[in-house]
């Protein structure tokens, strides 16, 4: 084999031909890029143009009109609580899942994906009837005064249901992979299991806790279907922002619609990023820039 | 202190706890709402049950389903595959942004998804008014409805394929060119049963969300009860129409289909992790 030395170090990035030794990287570039141009960046493409035509007066009155700057605050807050909720709830659950042996574990294990496996709508009525007036929780709940299913806090249930998987898949591998050393020295020397876990395992765990809760709140912002069934949809109480945009298209306000839908997506596109980014750089971390 | 009593949270006192508190929220949280939808749909017994299933409508909606999920799956799969493989089998500058891009639709609303497609091929999109000239429509018929679950469901393959590919390194496949393999033969003999488990969870979960989408589709598909109404769509209109235990038995069908994935998914990890230690 002539270029054996083509796996020696210093070489750049920008890889030469030759070292391609597998086939088909035209085949697969070609169909991946006519896939990713036709079914992602063409409709895309066919937003941003739709929304710049419009002219940014009328962007901005569509955009800043009370009912809809009401939904967008709605669907922030909901989606902060679910994703909290979340932190604390997927971190147990990470931590259960890793540490301790149990009957049953296998199963709670699998159950956790329920939720992205559970259509929304499935979801939806599911929570809606449990949490309504006359469902299980809801008679509960109501000796308490408290009331779920048609206000915003059914919206953060909703959210919260439909995003649970997001945190506890995330810290369960770091958790896995945690050299055990540090906390064993910390407790045989005597500190407090809450001391150790504070000032050992919390600042290694965080990152992948805000990676986690991040892909939460994100998946939380644009939640369509679980969401619509409980949350009783009001105007300037309990409407979240994508049922704002099919409220615009009903109303056959396509302008209005793809106003709205250009600022969720722009979010969205730029809580992705962030979240690849982050993630990028904490993994490179935590491997020691191994990874 | 005992010699057992290592690492946090190994007390017997913590550790029930925890373990209790994990368990009954679970229950609460996840497994009662799967009770729900299996008492609630046969709320009027077994009979009552398969006679809703029978309804007319509904055996349309779950054969419409059924039909979109027919074409999506092996479309976004031979997509995955070969987004996997290039990915994961050659360096090139843009790799990354390829990876990125390719969660998009996971970031995207699915209602802001719906009004992509609708925005550029309805009745005043481009697209749309160019086809229109030869009487082609998309929107409000089961293409549209097609066209957003493919958009929805295509990075899973991809999504199971990447990490799996990129830990098991080229080498075998190289060594499987040096000795003279074709391309296909190359992907069949060797790629394929390394990668099979978590391909097959990836089609497992993408034939989930295909069968189960409901904002997108809700937008794009005009909801005709008989013509255009996907099972999800299907549960919604039930719903509305109060006829909670159809609506339920709907579900059932759909809460099914989410516990074989959970299923197969366990087998998968399970499968892998076994290959791990050998």
């Amino acid at each position: 084999m002539a270029d054996t030395d083509q796996s020696v170090r210093p070489r750049r990035a920008g890889v030469p031909v030759s070292r391609r030794v597998l086939p088909g990287f035209g085949l697969s570039l070609g169909v991946t890029l006519f896939f990713i141009s036709l079914v992602l960046l063409l409709p895309i493409s066919g937003l941003v143009i739709h929304t710049a035509g419009m002219g940014w007066e009328q962007f901005w009155f569509v955009v800043t009109d009370p009912r809809v700057v009401a939904s967008f605050k709605v669907t922030v807050l909901a989606a902060l609580a679910a994703s909290l909720f979340n932190c604390v709830f997927g971190l147990l659950m990470a931590w259960v899942l890793v540490r301790y042996e149990f009957p049953g574990k296998r199963l709670l294990d699998a159950i956790m994906d329920l939720p992205f496996a559970l259509p929304t709508a499935v979801a939806g009525i599911t929570l809606a009837t449990l949490f309504a007036e006359s469902g299980w929780y809801g008679r509960v709940l109501a000796e308490f005064g408290i009331e779920v299913a048609y206000t915003p806090l059914g919206i953060v249930v909703a959210m919260a249901f439909t995003s649970v998987p997001f945190v506890v898949r995330t810290v369960q591998p770091v958790l896995e992979e945690l050299p055990p050393e540090d906390e064993e020295a910390a407790v045989s020397l005597g500190a407090s299991d809450w001391t150790v876990f504070r000032r050992i395992l919390f600042p290694v765990l965080w990152p992948a806790l805000v990676t986690g809760g991040g892909l939460s709140f994100a998946r939380s912002l644009g939640e369509y279907g679980a969401v619509v069934f409980i949350a009783g949809n009001s105007p300037y109480v309990s409407e979240v922002i994508s049922l704002m945009i099919f409220v615009r298209l009903e109303e056959y306000d396509f302008a209005a619609a793809s106003a709205i839908a250009s600022v969720v997506m722009g979010v969205s596109l730029l809580l992705l990023l962030a979240i690849n980014v982050w993630q990028g750089r904490y993994l490179k971390r935590l491997h020691g820039g191994r990874g | 202190m005992s010699a057992k009593h290592h690492r946090v949270g190994d007390g017997p006192v913590i550790r029930r706890i925890l373990i209790g508190l994990a368990v009954v929220l679970t229950a609460l949280f996840l497994f009662m709402p799967l009770v729900v939808i299996f008492t609630q749909a046969l709320a009027q017994g077994w009979a009552g049950y398969i006679g809703n299933i029978l309804d007319e409508y509904t055996l349309h909606a779950i054969g419409l389903t059924l039909f979109v999920a027919l074409l999506t799956v092996p479309l976004n799969t031979v997509f995955g595959v070969f987004l996997a493989w290039l990915v994961t089998r050659f360096s090139f500058p843009g790799r990354r942004l390829l990876a990125t891009l390719i969660d998009i639709p996971f970031a995207v609303s699915p209602v802001v998804a719906g009004l992509l497609y609708l925005l550029l091929y309805g009745s005043n999109g481009w697209a749309g008014q160019w086809l229109g000239q030869y009487d082609v429509e998309l929107m409000f018929a089961w293409p549209g409805i097609v066209m957003v679950t493919v958009f929805v469901t295509c990075p899973f393959v991809a999504r199971e394929l990447i990490p799996l590919m990129q830990q098991q390194g080229r080498d075998e496949e190289e060594a499987a060119v040096v000795l003279g393999a074709s391309g296909w033969q190359l992907f069949r003999r060797v790629t394929l049963p390394n990668i099979r488990w978590a391909l097959l969870y990836g089609v497992i979960l993408t034939n989930a969300r295909a069968v189960g989408e409901f904002g997108a589709v809700s937008v794009v598909s005009g909801s005709i009860r008989g013509e255009t109404n996907t099972l999800p769509l299907h549960v919604e209109l039930l719903y509305q129409d109060y006829n909670i235990v159809g609506a339920f038995t709907a579900a059932s069908l759909l809460a099914g289909i989410a516990l074989i994935t959970l299923a197969v998914k366990t087998i998968v990890e399970w499968r892998q992790s076994r290959s791990e230690e050998f």
